[in-house]
């Protein structure tokens, strides 16, 4: 039992590791077909695991709902929404429009689902201005440097801004291009070093809590 | 007669008040001794151009291309072949060059199909992304491949004729007809240093490791990390739920995985506390590795009883819709403590702006270099880049884990030292127009 609960995962992770680091450095179109292989099987079990999602969507719902926990409406919401759409796209096959007219699951998509996305994403330049707004109070000396910086930055990236201060179009493009250029520069070698290292210490079993089952 | 100094030879004023600058008398020489030079040289040119007509004189005559060589493309996927030829006196951008390619049976070079034609003083091997290991003709050679195009395949496996004609004018001269065929290769040598820094790199890793047991290693404090107490301690007196996100990724990623991780941690501290704890995830298959991992840390904290198996749910794989349902859990739940671990697109900043709103405090930790401004701003504690990979090894104090640390920063010294090596080298070969820094530079070149 130990076997296949920790052994095994951690063997199909070396070989399997070893096996896909190593197709990097292989041109052959053996080893592309490989990985196309592997990228399909993956979307295939992605496709299992959704119904191991959904399930425990509508389990986590449907306790709600029996409980009456406070917003249990919107649990009921999601319920309508999810089994009505589940029931247009099988009524209509899954296709969006049928010969240039715009089927049932077409609207809930089109008419639903884009705007509600669409909306979450304008809430965005709120959000901006209201965490902009906290974090350029000059409290401290870091947050001065940042208003300045920001200030210039803002400027140089409007026409008005550039055409007031003629100087701030080059400033901002200097730190832009240099100071923040070069600083995520050296965070990307640091997080790509740690991801390289983490990827060492999954393939070779030094790391294995993402296996649970503690330390044996 | 007086006399004044003056900046470009001396005036002398007359006593009528005429002036006369004194170098005026040289350059006149000087200038009548250059008309009759340019007078002379235009004869000359006269002269000469009565022998030979002007038309030709621009022109150098062409042969056909020579040292021609044709071979399978090494360290390709196949279906390529490579052709190089020496570079010529007549190189240049009035001469043209043409690679003609056809059926291996055929010997007339004017018979086969033209793949590629481009003026004489391009297409060299500089121009190609090759290593210096790898390349087995100079730098000034040109260099070609055929690969297939309209009208003309290339299969593995089969046998090509390859020619390369000049051209001037109406003038055409063929190399002779060789023949070649391509195959795909099992090892990309131009990668070598890849592999071979990947290697070293890996064997650092696990050499830190080795040393980490045997030594202690001093660790920096992470104040995002130490603040994981707080975060827990603060929601267990408010009684308050805990509130984990793992990103957007799934765990093709190692950030992923690196929040996956820290999850366990921060999980048996919870359950320790007896503190609830939700996960609300994008991804059913990292859904169910963390209700594992979840379990593990309730067993050990000893506390198998308060385990939930829907502390981990999952919510939707669309952006903006898990983004509005994980909003609506703080602001309905209020939890007293946000993690936000992983990898964030546009979304960071609705999640922790929301957050941040009610209250909780909230730590973040991404590799998501775009993302880092948001959480930095408007969270309490930001694991930047790295310190993210790190934090497992941080909050375990394991010697394998702070090992992997020593690791890294070597990594970075390492990485750091030939940045300032190869500023320098390439301002040396830039100047003195020398090719020998490139074999260092070339050493850290990503080439495909």
């Amino acid at each position: 039992m130990i076997f296949l609960r920790r052994q095994l995962p951690l063997l199909i992770t070396l070989v399997t590791g070893l096996l896909f680091a190593a197709q990097y450095y292989v041109p052959h179109p053996a080893s592309e077909q490989m990985l196309t292989s592997a990228t399909k099987w993956l979307q295939i079990v992605g496709g299992f695991a959704l119904i191991l999602g959904v399930t425990s969507l509508f389990h986590q719902h449907a306790v709600k709902i029996r409980r009456q926990e406070a917003g249990w409406g919107y649990s009921l919401v999601l319920y309508v929404g999810m089994l009505g759409t589940i029931a247009v796209g099988l009524w209509t096959n899954g296709k969006e429009s049928v010969e240039g007219t715009m089927t049932a699951f077409g609207w809930v998509y089109n008419y639903m689902m884009v705007p509600l996305q669409g909306t979450m994403f304008a809430i965005l330049a709120f959000f901006i201005a209201s965490a902009a707004y906290r974090s350029f109070r000059a409290k401290s000396r870091e947050a001065a440097v940042l208003l300045v910086a920001a200030v210039i930055v803002m400027m140089g990236r409007v026409p008005l801004g550039e055409y007031l201060i003629p100087l701030s179009g080059d400033v901002s493009s200097w730190i832009l291009n240099v100071l923040n250029s070069s600083v995520r520069r050296a965070i990307l070698i640091g997080v790509s070093l740690g991801a390289v290292a983490l990827s060492f210490k999954i393939i070779f079993g030094v790391e294995r809590s993402y296996l649970g089952g503690g330390k044996e | 007669m007086e006399r004044k100094p003056s900046s470009r030879g001396r005036t002398l004023r007359s006593s009528k008040g005429h002036e006369r600058r004194e170098g005026e008398g040289v350059r006149s020489r000087l200038r009548r001794f250059s008309i009759g030079f340019g007078w002379f040289f235009l004869q000359l040119i006269v002269c000469a151009s009565n022998l030979v007509p002007l038309d030709t004189l621009a022109q150098t005559s062409i042969s056909a291309p020579h040292d021609v060589r044709v071979f399978d493309t090494p360290s390709d996927g196949g279906g390529s072949l490579t052709v190089q030829w020496a570079p010529s006196s007549w190189d240049g951008p009035d001469a043209r060059y043409q690679v003609l390619a056809g059926d291996a049976a055929v010997t007339d070079p004017a018979a086969l199909t033209i793949i590629a034609e481009f003026p004489a003083n391009s297409k060299y091997v500089k121009d190609a992304k090759t290593a210096w290991w790898t390349r087995n003709v100079d730098k000034t050679w040109h260099q070609v491949l055929v690969r297939s195009a309209k009208g003309f395949e290339v299969k593995d496996g089969t046998s090509y004729a390859v020619a390369v004609a000049t051209v001037q004018g109406d003038q055409r001269v063929f190399s002779p007809v060789l023949v070649a065929s391509p195959s795909p290769d099992w090892f990309n040598w131009n990668q070598l240093n890849n592999l071979i820094i990947a290697l070293s790199f890996g064997g650092l890793v696990f050499y830190s490791i080795s040393y980490a047991k045997r030594h202690e290693i001093f660790l920096r404090r992470i104040p995002g990390l130490d603040a994981v107490d707080e975060a827990i301690g603060r929601a267990t007196e408010l009684g308050k739920p805990i509130l984990y996100l793992t990103g957007a990724h799934d765990l093709h990623d190692p950030s992923t995985i690196a929040a996956a991780v820290i999850l366990g941690k921060v999980a048996k501290r919870a359950a320790l506390y007896e503190t609830e704890l939700l996960v609300p995830h994008r991804e059913p298959i990292t859904m169910a590795v963390c209700q594992e991992i979840t379990k593990q840390a309730y067993l050990e904290a000893g506390k198998p009883d308060l385990f939930k198996e829907d502390a981990n749910f999952f919510i939707t794989a669309d952006q903006f819709s898990y983004t509005a349902a994980v909003d609506g859990i703080m602001l309905r739940k209020k939890p007293a403590a946000n993690f936000f671990m992983g990898a964030y697109f546009a979304e960071s900043l609705l999640l922790t702006e929301t957050g941040a709103s009610t209250g909780a405090i909230q730590i973040a930790g991404t590799d998501s270099d775009h993302q880092l401004p948001f959480f930095v701003t408007t969270c309490d504690y930001t694991l930047i880049g790295e310190e993210l990979y790190a934090a497992s090894a941080y909050l375990s104090k394991e010697p394998v884990q702070i090992g992997t640390l020593l690791g890294q920063d070597i990594g970075k010294v390492v990485v750091l030292s030939a940045i300032g090596i190869g500023i320098v080298l390439a301002t040396v070969g830039a100047v003195t127009g020398e090719q020998w820094p490139q074999l260092f530079l070339d050493l850290f070149r990503d080439l495909k």
